[in-house]
């Protein structure tokens, strides 16, 4: 039963729950069960779900802020160059470093950087886009962009068995519990 | 904690005010009433029709930009000393209309305003929409269009670069930085729907396409987690920015010293006349729409309600404004400021002027009465004299200013001519073209956000289940 | 294209016979080719004779504008091939005779570097000596000669303008028989056979009909032949003429003399409706110069009064002006003349205006100044006028003083009026066989009774031969019309205001072959072969005495003059019979106001309608009105008042039961119970900038009333008109009551008081945020300061700067939309009372300001400033926001809203001056303080490794400026004169609230009236 080939060619156990509320009870269950490769799916953000599967914090925010600065800095550096390094010229009397001029370039650099950044790290950390993914091949889970909800445990997690961890996922009261092939 | 924003533990039903979201519906319906619009709805004649009727007006910008590259800015009526006119009144114009859709969209949900939900959408579509009209017309302004991009820092064999002093650059950064941030940020709350729509679509192409643009989203709680957190950063940048474009539109003027633009007040009352204006327009369209696509449930009169307090209180500021214009050109005692205020009053264009007060100060007033905010019909009528008036005001700014200040012997007159008719009711055809194919291929209000604001959405914490 | 003529000049190359062209065939063969070869299969063509036959099959004359207005051809494109082409021919050589260059000339001709010439230019007979600047052999710009007692380095907008005419591409450019091509042997074929039966009777029916000739040479040429045959007849006629002038002199002195004054001495002047500050007045631009040196208030001020009907800048300037009906003027001279002492028999005292204040006023001050005033009559008043004057500048002892009388620079003085209607009468006689008419368009001009158009085409004349320089109305009805060469294509001599000869040299091959009168009249002498050249110089030969002639005639050339030409001072009596004929002529009973009073002027931009073609002329603001393309009905306030009237306006003018419609114009200080129309407008063959410009009142002009009379009716019409005025508001009072400090003007006491009024309002300069740019270390630093007090409005500047800068013509459509273009425009503000205001005017340049508010507004840098303190435009970088000129307080920048410029007609680019950018269409432009003048000097400098030294280096306007009235120069060197006028007390910066630090500055208007008229001048 314990076959490793059998193991490899599955990718895990998915959990199909009707509503927000299972699903969250579900997923402590399973994470107090002592599962760690777990993910939960839903159509909606979820409060709560993440910290349910034992997700607390994520890097976006790290992320934004880094590149927010430097487009800040290029921002006020590249005026800087141009005004008074590369083509300094006497602009109506004024000074060449005349820096009241250049905070609105400085400010709309900083928004730009930071919000495309925080986008495209989100994307980037979420692994997206992605092409393929296995628990699309679950027909049920078309549903999870409408109106259903699914737990998975994912064969990686040390104590995955396929069998009793598809005993332990019945115990949570799902609709289906279905295997994810690979 | 990200998750707070997004979802106001308010259940709208056992709220006297209107709800925002009528009863009686579940996860999937609001799919799929959503969904359907876009997948199964067929095409109708009259959207073909109307779809035309706007292409047409659109192909009119076409034609009229066609002659200008063809003969030069001088088919306009600008002149000497009018250097500026419908062009840039137009720009200005569009960019504040714009500004509402990001006001929606970010302010409102910092500010966890649960009905910004379901009109936040579409409000950002008209953003982009709005912002693509207001790009054309810096570009097309100058006196050689085919050099514009000179305007961008870019390392060139002439060794020469922008001057970063001018105004006219900080609107070029702003004004691109505003165009991309809507966009990411409209593209950003659509990746959930998208795949919503992937997974409800029966043609296998239509599939494709919303499984390309879906990026593989599956609603992962970890990918949930990270997408809070960025759509709440992107809020709370689109906040400041929203807030900082109209300024900076604003120092076009404030920065020269014409008369009548040189006035420290202009930052804070271009960005309340912008939204002003903005909300007027999302009135404007919602309206229709609501009643053509059945999206009353979604789009309630409490949606309409509260964007008609909106205009009134930003109206009241841009009123404000006025008055203190008003009364500063007479208090400072300016031989040429008291001047701008008598030609406003009295001068040849006195007429525009009254005008303006009247659509944007005196009829919104009748925003104070609940008659007149919960009446589809006067909201509508409102908000069209209102973006007229807001137009108008534009208009009064710059022509008035310029054609006649600081030497009487330089003063002039400004006539447009068909051009620049054709030009600025070009542009709406553009707009609403746009508009017209949006609402047909993409969800108009967001699903995924409309679903958590029904009740089961929320899920009650019970610790001592594991204890 | 230019290339190609440089080097190898006239049509020498020359096509094979090639078959019979058509347009199609023209324009394949053109569009098959490109560059280079593009131009020169263009001058192949152009050079054969098919092509020109095709031409003229193709585009009949007068090619018609094209109406579409955004086109370059809405705005003066010249019609295509037919007239562009036809230019190539006459490409730019030097003539074959020897031409003299005027001082410091490289030895032979540098590529790159102007020559100047001296010659001169003539207008009513009375020479203008200029210098003409020529590229390489391309005459691109003209100036006063500074040497010349007449110019002193001043010009008038005539002269200035006259160099477009040379390039004028409608210019006739064939000579033709009844509208075919012919030859030049062909037409002296077809005149010997007349000439010779002409001989046998002594010249009889032999007809010379030209315009006022001053030239020595051509008098001499025609009275010889008149010798030879005394049955022929020389008549004289111009619709602006001195009769008038020549009469009131016989008037008082029994014979035609030559007034001339001396304004540097005077102290008093009072002008009897005289413009002598405006160009067409002889002698304008010496007196000009010597009128605005007297306007110092620091030094000894001179006054000036002006009694006079059509307000003109002269009255503007005026310290005391007296708005009249013109039929008043001779009525106020009469009271003048009794109050000074004249006995004038029969005038009475209580029938004639009775004397106002105003009237002793100045009789008393010009009393006070016996010997050092000066009392001028205007042409246009009548004879009686001028012998009072006369008779006043007698009896204050004026003569000899400030008033000289010397012989008639008008070689044949007889009066016009005469003239031309004997010759009519000749014609109806039938006793005309052959009619010359060498220059001049009679046929537009002439006195309306005389009916000379239908004199002419009836085919009383059996062989009518005109000369001009364009196929007018005039050329439409002789058989032959011969192109006649310009001034400055040709050689001849003229008479300046003094007396003082100039050779007029040529500087250029004829571009279309045409021939001088000169040439002309040889023909008539059977002495076909000689040359302009030979006749002038033979002419001179005769008349030099001393030894070496070749060195006195090179010096001749050289100088612009020949020495000791000048006219001797005359002393004439006056007739003890003056006082009774005076007193004949009765003045206009005074008590009955008589119905509107009709009076006609010269147009101050376009004259008697010979510039009607010169689009710089066209469309140059009239001092006053600042009307460009048009010409008004202009009425005063009160009668506009009284009779609903406003601007838009079309009226019917109703004189002698002859019709005229045109647009009224309300103009402050005119005169109630007034209309004045101005000639010159209406051409309807003129080419394509003034066919069909304004209105024609030559109709209404007849010999009875040439100037004025009264008799006309005004009726509204109703329909309306828009009129090209180019500036917006034209009081300093703005509509909401409030008045703007832009012209400063005290009087002298007042100014005495407080000498530093005008600087009220200016912001120290330390009072800034920012650091201030120093500028003290450069070498040069440059500035500009403009007396207004000096300026009279002549406009001189706008045509210098529009010439020197290439400034591009717009035409009436773009001229009315606002979008003119001068660098340098003239305003003119009116204050006080509307029936009689003060005038000013306000010269407005580029100011350079040091914190120029268009630089910083600028996305691309394409205005920065340089660190000699120009405010610099590049024109490549711009890309034409216009933001710049928003923010512009002096709106003085311009901008090519369509493509302004014409880029293809050959002739302008001939015309245009090499060292300043052709701009294109989306470019902002504006005054550079003519910076390649300016770097010119500066390289010169070095090369001699020096400075440039004050007063060295000029710009265009400060150069043709009569007045002096613009002084450029390094703010840097202390002792430069433009340091010592911003020195002075009344120097400020025009709106100097704004900080703005302008480099152009204005030294304060102060006026010097008379104390005894307070109370009249505060009423206005």
């Amino acid at each position: 039963m314990s076959d490793a080939s059998v193991e490899n060619s599955v990718y895990g156990l998915m959990a199909e729950f009707d509503s927000p509320q299972e699903l969250v009870d579900a997923a402590h269950k399973t994470h107090g069960a002592g599962y760690k490769e777990i993910d939960a799916f839903s159509p909606f953000p979820i409060e709560g779900l993440a910290d349910a599967i034992g997700f607390h914090k994520n890097n976006v925010a790290l992320v934004v802020l880094i590149c927010g600065i430097i487009g800040g800095l290029s921002g006020y550096l590249l005026q800087y160059y141009v005004a008074v390094l590369s083509y300094p010229v006497n602009v109506g009397g004024r000074p060449l470093h005349s820096w009241p001029s250049f905070i609105i370039v400085t400010f709309e650099l900083t928004i730009l950087f930071g919000g495309i950044s925080a986008a495209v790290g989100m994307l980037a950390l979420n692994g997206l886009p992605l092409p393929y993914h296995p628990v699309f091949n679950v027909p049920a889970f078309s549903k999870a962009s409408d109106n259903k909800f699914f737990l998975v445990v994912s064969s990686t997690d040390p104590k995955y068995d396929a069998t009793r961890t598809r005993e332990f996922l019945k115990g949570l009261a799902p609709r289906a519990v279905s295997e994810v092939p690979s | 904690m990200a998750t707070q924003t997004q979802i106001p533990v308010e259940v709208p039903v056992e709220d006297q005010r209107a709800p925002v979201i009528e009863p009686g519906h579940s996860f999937s319906t609001i799919g799929e009433k959503v969904s359907n619009i876009v997948l199964k709805r067929p095409v109708s004649l009259g959207w073909i029709f109307g779809f035309l009727v706007m292409f047409s007006v659109m192909n009119m910008l076409l034609m009229a930009m066609g002659y200008l590259f063809l003969k030069g800015t001088g088919i306009w009526g600008i002149t000497i000393p009018i250097g500026w006119g419908f062009a840039i009144i137009n720009f200005v114009w569009w960019i504040g209309i714009g500004h509402a859709g990001t006001l929606i969209s970010a302010i409102l949900a910092l500010l966890r305003q649960s009905w910004r939900n379901s009109i936040n959408r579409f409000a950002e579509a008209m953003t982009l929409f709005a912002v693509a009209c207001a790009g054309i017309f810096p570009l097309i302004h100058t006196g050689r269009p085919w050099l514009a991009y000179w305007m961008f820092p870019y390392p060139n064999s002439m060794n020469v670069w922008p001057q970063f002093r001018s105004p006219l650059i900080w609107d070029v950064f702003a004004v691109s930085t505003y165009g991309t941030i809507s966009l990411v940020f409209w593209f950003v709350g659509l990746i959930p729907d998208l795949a919503t729509l992937r997974d409800r679509a029966e043609n296998p192409v239509i599939r494709g396409i919303f499984g390309i643009l879906a990026m593989g989203w599956r609603g992962s709680a970890r990918h949930w987690h990270r997408y809070e957190t960025a759509y709440l950063l992107l809020a709370g940048l689109a906040t400041p920015l929203v807030l900082s474009v109209h300024t900076v539109v604003s120092f076009d003027f404030a920065v020269s010293i014409v008369p009548g633009w040189h006035t420290t007040i202009f930052p804070p009352y271009f960005v309340a006349g912008a939204i002003y204006s903005g909300f007027a327009m999302v009135l404007c369209l919602a309206i229709p729409i609501r009643a053509v696509y059945g999206m009353e449930d979604f789009i309630t009169m409490r949606h309409l309600e509260n964007s008609g307090k909106v205009m009134l209180a930003t109206g009241l500021i841009v009123a404000y404004g006025y008055f203190i214009e008003a009364f500063m050109g007479w208090y400072s005692g300016n031989t040429f400021d008291s001047f701008l205020l008598w030609n406003r009053l009295h001068g040849p264009y006195a007429a525009w002027y009254w005008s303006l007060l009247t659509s944007n100060i005196f009829i919104p007033q009748l925003l104070w009465l609940k008659k007149f905010r919960t009446s589809t019909f006067w909201l509508w009528v409102i908000s069209l004299i209102v973006l007229v008036g807001m137009w108008l005001e534009r208009f009064i700014i710059i022509v008035v200013s310029l054609h006649r200040d600081f030497l009487n012997s330089a003063w002039g007159m400004y006539y447009p001519t068909k051009w620049d008719w054709m030009t600025y009711i070009g542009t709406i055809g553009l707009f609403l073209t746009l508009m017209w194919l949006f609402v047909r291929v993409l969800p108009m209000v967001s699903i995924a956000e409309l679903r958590t604001l029904l009740p089961e959405a929320h899920v009650r914490e019970e610790e001592e289940v594991h204890k | 294209m230019d290339e190609n003529n440089k080097h190898q000049g006239g049509p020498d190359v020359c096509p094979g016979k090639r078959k019979q062209l058509d347009l199609q065939a023209v324009k394949e063969q053109i569009e098959e080719t490109t560059g280079p070869e593009y131009w020169r299969s263009l001058e192949e063509l152009a050079g054969s004779d098919d092509f020109r036959e095709m031409m003229h099959r193709e585009f009949p004359k007068g090619a018609s504008e094209w109406l579409d207005s955004f086109s370059r051809r809405g705005f003066l494109k010249t019609m295509g091939a037919s007239l562009a082409l036809a230019g190539l021919t006459g490409c730019t050589k030097l003539p074959p005779t020897e031409i003299v260059p005027y001082v410091k000339q490289p030895e032979n001709l540098i590529p790159g570097k102007p020559m100047y010439y001296a010659t001169a230019y003539t207008l009513g007979g009375y020479a203008s000596p200029i210098l003409v600047e020529s590229h390489m052999f391309r005459p691109t710009k003209i100036e006063g000669n500074p040497d010349h007692p007449a110019s002193l380095g001043g010009t008038d907008v005539y002269a200035q303008a006259s160099l477009l005419d040379l390039y004028d591409p409608d210019r006739a450019q064939n000579i033709t028989y009844m509208g075919d091509v012919r030859s030049w042997t062909a037409f002296t074929e077809a005149v010997r056979g007349p000439m010779s039966a002409a001989k046998g009777i002594a010249g009889g029916g032999v007809r010379i009909l030209t315009q006022t000739v001053s030239s020595p040479t051509l008098a001499g040429q025609i009275r010889d032949y008149l010798k030879a045959n005394p049955q022929a007849k020389w008549h004289v006629y111009e619709p602006i003429s001195r009769d008038n002038a020549n009469e009131g002199a016989k008037m008082a002195f029994g014979e035609v003399v030559e007034t001339r004054y001396d304004l540097s001495k005077a102290d008093v002047i009072v002008s009897l409706d005289a413009d002598f500050l405006y160009a067409g007045f002889p002698g304008n631009t010496r007196y000009i110069r010597d009128f605005a040196s007297r306007r110092n208030p620091d030094g000894n001020m001179n006054r000036l009064y002006v009694v006079e009907s059509t307000p003109s800048s002269t009255g503007m300037k005026a310290d005391h002006r007296l708005p009249v009906l013109a039929s008043y003027v001779e009525d106020f001279a009469k009271t003048l003349a009794a109050a000074v002492g004249i006995k004038l028999g029969g005038f009475d005292q209580e029938k004639s205006r009775g004397a106002t204040e105003f009237d002793k006023a100045v009789a008393a001050d010009l009393t006070g100044h016996r010997g050092s005033s000066v009392v001028i009559a205007g042409d246009h008043q009548p004879p009686a006028v001028h012998a009072l004057a006369h008779a006043i500048n007698q009896a204050l002892g004026n003569v000899g003083k400030t008033v000289f009388y010397s012989d008639s620079v008008d070689a044949n003085p007889v009066n016009r009026g005469q003239s031309i209607h004997e010759l009519v009468e000749d014609i109806r006689g039938g006793k005309v066989d052959l009619l010359l008419i060498l220059g001049g368009n009679p046929v537009y001009d002439a006195p309306a009774e005389l009916g000379f158009a239908s004199a002419l085409k009836s085919n009383a004349v059996a062989l009518k031969v005109y000369l001009g320089t364009h196929s007018n109305e005039t050329a439409e009805l002789c058989h032959w019309h011969v192109p006649e060469a310009h001034y400055l294509e040709s050689w001849s001599d003229a008479r300046a205001y003094d007396g003082t000869v100039s050779i007029v040299q040529p500087l250029i091959e004829p571009l279309y072959g045409g021939k001088s009168a000169h040439e002309i009249i040889t023909i008539l002498a059977g002495q076909p072969d000689l040359s302009g050249h030979d006749l002038v110089q033979g002419y001179w030969q005769k008349q030099h005495s001393g030894s070496d002639f070749e060195s006195f005639w090179r010096k001749s050339l050289y100088d612009g003059w020949v020495a000791g030409t000048a006219y001797a001072l005359k002393t004439v009596a006056l007739k003890p019979a003056t006082q009774a004929d005076v007193s004949e002529m009765g003045g206009l009973d005074p008590g009955n106001v008589p119905v509107y009073e009709l009076n006609f002027r010269r147009d101050p931009s376009i004259y008697d309608g010979r510039f009607a073609n010169n689009g710089w002329l066209q469309e140059l603001p009239k001092p006053l009105t600042k009307l460009t393309w048009d010409n008004p009905v202009m009425i005063g306030p009160a009668m506009a008042a009284r009779m609903k009237l406003t601007f838009k306006d079309v009226v019917e003018l109703e004189f002698q039961g002859k019709k005229v419609k045109g647009p009224i114009w309300i103009q402050a200080g005119h005169p109630d119970n007034m209309v004045t129309v101005f000639l010159g407008y209406g051409r309807t063959r003129s080419g394509q900038v003034g066919t069909g410009a304004g209105f024609d009142v030559y109709p209404m002009r007849t010999s009875q009333a040439l100037w004025f009379a009264s008799g006309v009716k005004l009726t509204p019409t109703g329909e309306t008109y828009d009129l090209a005025s180019t500036q917006g508001y034209q009081t300093m009072e703005t509509p909401d009551g409030s008045e703007r400090p832009l012209v400063m003007e005290r009087d002298l006491e007042e100014y005495k008081k407080e000498p530093n009024f005008a600087k009220e309002g200016e912001t120290p300069k330390e009072l800034t945020l920012y650091p201030p740019v120093d500028y003290s270390k450069e070498t040069y630093n440059w500035g500009m300061a403009i007396d207004l007090n000096s300026c009279v409005g002549c406009n001189n500047c706008i045509v210098a700067c529009q010439s020197e800068n290439n400034i591009a013509v717009v035409g009436q459509h773009q001229t009315l939309k606002g979008r003119h273009m001068h660098w340098i425009r003239v305003d003119a503000y009116y204050q006080g009372p509307r029936e009689n205001p003060k005038g000013y005017f306000q010269p407005v340049p580029c100011m350079q300001c040091e914190n120029a508010p268009c630089e910083l507004v600028c996305p691309v840098g394409a205005t920065v400033h340089s660190s000699e303190g120009l405010n610099d435009m590049v024109y490549n970088r711009c890309i034409g926001t216009r933001y710049c000129s928003n923010n512009c307080p002096y709106k003085v920048r311009r901008f090519n809203f369509l493509l302004f410029q014409d880029w293809e007609t050959p002739q302008y680019k001939m015309m245009r001056n090499p060292d300043v950018t052709i701009r294109s269409r989306g470019v902002m432009e504006k005054c550079t303080y003519c910076v390649q003048r300016i770097n010119e000097s500066k390289i010169d400098a070095e090369r001699a490794d020096t400075v440039v030294k004050d007063g060295e280096l000029q710009t265009a306007c400060q150069q043709s400026c009569p007045a002096n009235a613009i002084v450029f120069g390094n703010i840097n060197d202390p002792n430069s004169r433009v340091n010592q006028w911003k020195a002075q007390s009344r120097n400020y910066s025009l709106l100097g609230e704004l900080n703005t630090r302008p480099r152009t500055t204005y030294l304060a208007e102060v006026r010097n009236p008379n104390p005894e008229l307070k109370t009249e001048r505060s009423a206005g």
